[in-house]
């Protein structure tokens, strides 16, 4: 007989080791999966987790792996802040939209005058358009006591159908002959969020999710807003006993947790996608949910974690046109990967112990 | 714009339709959080539901085939947050969140050979007499069977959780699970058999989706309906006869903005698709101020230390 003994404290090397134990897991189910739609697994398994890296187009892909990589840890940051603190941020993709649109917004008011200030200016922009975002649902939950991870979400698709408007309308490009989008950004130099050392993929998005990594790492192991964050989340009880103050704690994760993501979509829309179009979110703002579990909601881990969610992105890309595989198999992938990793997670908390089990 | 082209008769008609889905999800949901569970993975369980009960109808040509095996689907999908909230003891928030996103892909997969086909027609019930009255019979004698399936899980609901015995034991067990097991009831085995009933149900409210509101199959196409669901609980209170009156005014929102899509009133397309979210939203927070009907042990875990 089976039985489960809570650990009196969780075991720091299990909680280090259940994400590694994690993505093996998810390799052989995947495999299987990969298997199930005919593909030859091992080779599957290779494309996506070795051919990015040192494969033979790897100078190609490993830029990309920083340009994938850099809005998930951004947004896995902000998110894990809040995660930490049992306070549910999931409308990330959202804030990303409305950071983009914000960011753009400003970028394209100035079109086509060019000066060193507009980027800044976007900066701000596209972090406010993502804290304001976020705002909503903490506002809502502060005043009222409205469920975060609803109204969050919701607005996910409010910023969706705004995305849609923006493009077909405001925002359109004036010169795109009709089609829907907006100018590219990409061919604005003032508004252009250019690679720092050309053919690197490094570029202000990528400085911006590590300093956001070193933010998040002193905050949460030398600041009392971190060390307030960890306690709520751990002993809510001895939270409020210590004077911990939930509104304030509320505003800043949800806050934080939008001002990245708007960046993150400011970063991206001035950068690698250079446009506001129907199209623009490719949901970012879900997988960084799974980056940061992944990451044990560490700044550290997510760093690692971003790295590899960016590793399936481009492998999977890799392994559409190179065996076929379906895009949505890399998608079943990435959710399989915090599945296991929830399940592995038991052994964090629980002993296992195996031995008769006897009525007392 | 022309406003007299919208029915009153078929708009109350196609608002029964447009609400059934989240009359499905909804009710299930409601079941399992009553069992001290919060699902997160409706979305997920409802797309799989929708995709495994489309493709069951085009191969089988039955679409009530269909709906059992989106029911199976949806409660095949939930045993993995059974598994992982039940015996292993993950958050379930974070649970309901990877079910969501693994079904959303897994959707996605399985459905890509079935773009752009039609399903197999769902028959309306036809009631001599009944269903050629006027105004009355296309609003309530018009319909196709499942959705008076959907009415009749909710009255099911109701009186099981207000006349029964297994009712009786199913709110205990959410409300505190501690004192439940003390009394010898199998928490663990009652929260299972409650996340697999949400998850049929979530199925079958995809499948409805696919197989009679749409009717067709495309990527991503519950579109938030799965969390709109998980909303109306929270709106009901977690009654059973609330979430219809919930279902129909959400149904209703989602068919009077399409109406004026089409009427081209003057508000941009893309502000009418807002509007279902945004009420979700307004609503959450007019009724989020009382929270005493919430059953005490939601979300919480249960692990018996012996």
């Amino acid at each position: 007989m089976i039985r489960l003994e809570k650990r009196p404290q969780p075991s720091k090397a299990w909680s280090l080791a259940t994400p590694l134990v994690a993505v093996l897991a998810t390799m052989i189910a995947g495999g299987l999966l990969f298997a199930a739609l005919g593909k030859d697994p091992v080779e599957a398994i290779r494309t996506i987790f070795w051919e990015p890296l040192f494969g033979e187009f790897s100078f190609y892909y490993r830029p990309q792996l920083l340009v994938k990589g850099a809005p998930l840890v951004l947004i896995a940051i902000g998110l894990s802040l809040g995660f930490k603190a049992g306070i549910w941020n999931i409308g990330a993709e959202g804030q990303y939209i409305m950071g983009a649109l914000f960011g753009a917004g400003v970028g394209l008011a100035f079109y086509p005058f060019e000066a060193w200030y507009i980027f800044p200016l976007m900066v701000i922009a596209g972090g406010f358009g993502g804290w304001i975002w976020a705002m909503i649902p903490a506002f809502l939950k502060v005043r009222f006591g409205t469920n975060e991870i609803l109204v969050s979400l919701m607005l996910v698709y409010v910023a969706e159908q705004f995305l849609a408007s923006m493009s077909l309308g405001l925002l359109k490009n004036p010169e795109g002959h009709g089609f829907p989008g907006s100018r590219n950004l990409q061919q604005y130099d003032s508004a252009h969020n250019a690679e720092l050392i050309a053919g690197t993929g490094m570029h202000w998005g990528v400085v911006a999710a590590l300093i956001a990594v070193i933010f998040a790492y002193v905050l949460l192991n030398r600041h009392m807003t971190g060390y307030h964050i960890r306690l709520t989340g751990e002993a809510p009880r001895a939270a409020r006993f210590a004077g911990v103050n939930p509104t304030r704690l509320i505003l800043f994760c949800l806050g934080t947790s939008g001002m990245l993501a708007g960046l993150a979509g400011m970063f991206e829309v001035t950068g690698p996608s250079g446009q506001v179009s129907i199209d623009f979110n490719v949901g970012y703002g879900f997988t960084a949910i799974i980056v940061a579990f992944l990451g044990r909601l560490h700044p550290v881990g997510i760093l690692l974690a971003g790295g590899l969610m960016a590793l399936t992105y481009i492998g999977g890309d890799i392994a559409q046109s190179n065996l076929q595989l379906p895009s949505a198999a890399i998608q079943v992938f990435q959710g399989m990967l915090l599945f296991f990793l929830l399940a592995f997670d038991l052994l964090t908390n629980f002993r296992i112990s195996l031995g008769k089990t006897e009525v007392a | 714009m022309d406003l007299s082209a919208i029915n009153p008769v078929l708009l109350i008609a196609s608002l029964m339709v447009a609400a059934t889905p989240l009359l499905f999800a909804a009710i299930g949901e409601l079941v399992v959080e009553k069992s001290g569970v919060l699902n997160l993975g409706v979305e997920g369980m409802m797309i799989v539901g929708a995709v495994a009960g489309f493709a069951t109808a085009v191969e089988s040509g039955s679409p009530l085939l269909g709906f059992v095996a989106a029911a199976g689907a949806g409660a095949a999908l939930s045993v993995l947050f059974a598994i992982l909230t039940q015996y292993a003891q993950a958050n379930q928030v974070a649970s309901g969140l990877s079910l969501t996103l693994f079904g959303l892909g897994l959707s996605a997969l399985m459905g890509q050979s079935y773009v752009g086909i039609k399903p197999p027609q769902m028959e309306k019930i036809n009631i001599p007499g009944l269903s050629d009255l006027p105004v009355i019979g296309p609003i309530l004698f018009g319909h196709d069977l499942m959705l008076y399936v959907a009415i009749a899980v909710i009255a099911a609901v109701w009186a099981v959780l207000k006349f029964s015995r297994i009712g009786l034991v199913l709110r205990a067990v959410g409300e505190n699970h501690d004192a439940a097991h003390a009394l010898g009831y199998k928490v663990v085995r009652i929260r299972i058999l409650a996340i697999l009933f949400g998850g049929a149900c979530a199925g079958l409210g995809g499948a409805y989706i696919s197989l009679i509101r749409v009717p067709q199959w495309t990527e991503g196409m519950t579109a938030g309906i799965g969390w709109i669901a998980l909303a109306l609980v929270v709106f009901a209170s977690w009654k059973p006869w609330r979430v219809l009156l919930g279902a129909y005014l959400f149904g209703g929102v989602t068919v009077v903005q399409l109406n004026l899509q089409a009427a081209g009133v003057a508000i941009p397309v893309e502000y009418l698709a807002m509007s279902p979210y945004l009420i979700t939203i307004l609503v959450l927070v007019i009724l989020s101020a009382d929270k005493s009907s919430a059953p005490a042990a939601l979300g919480r875990n249960f692990h018996a230390a012996r």
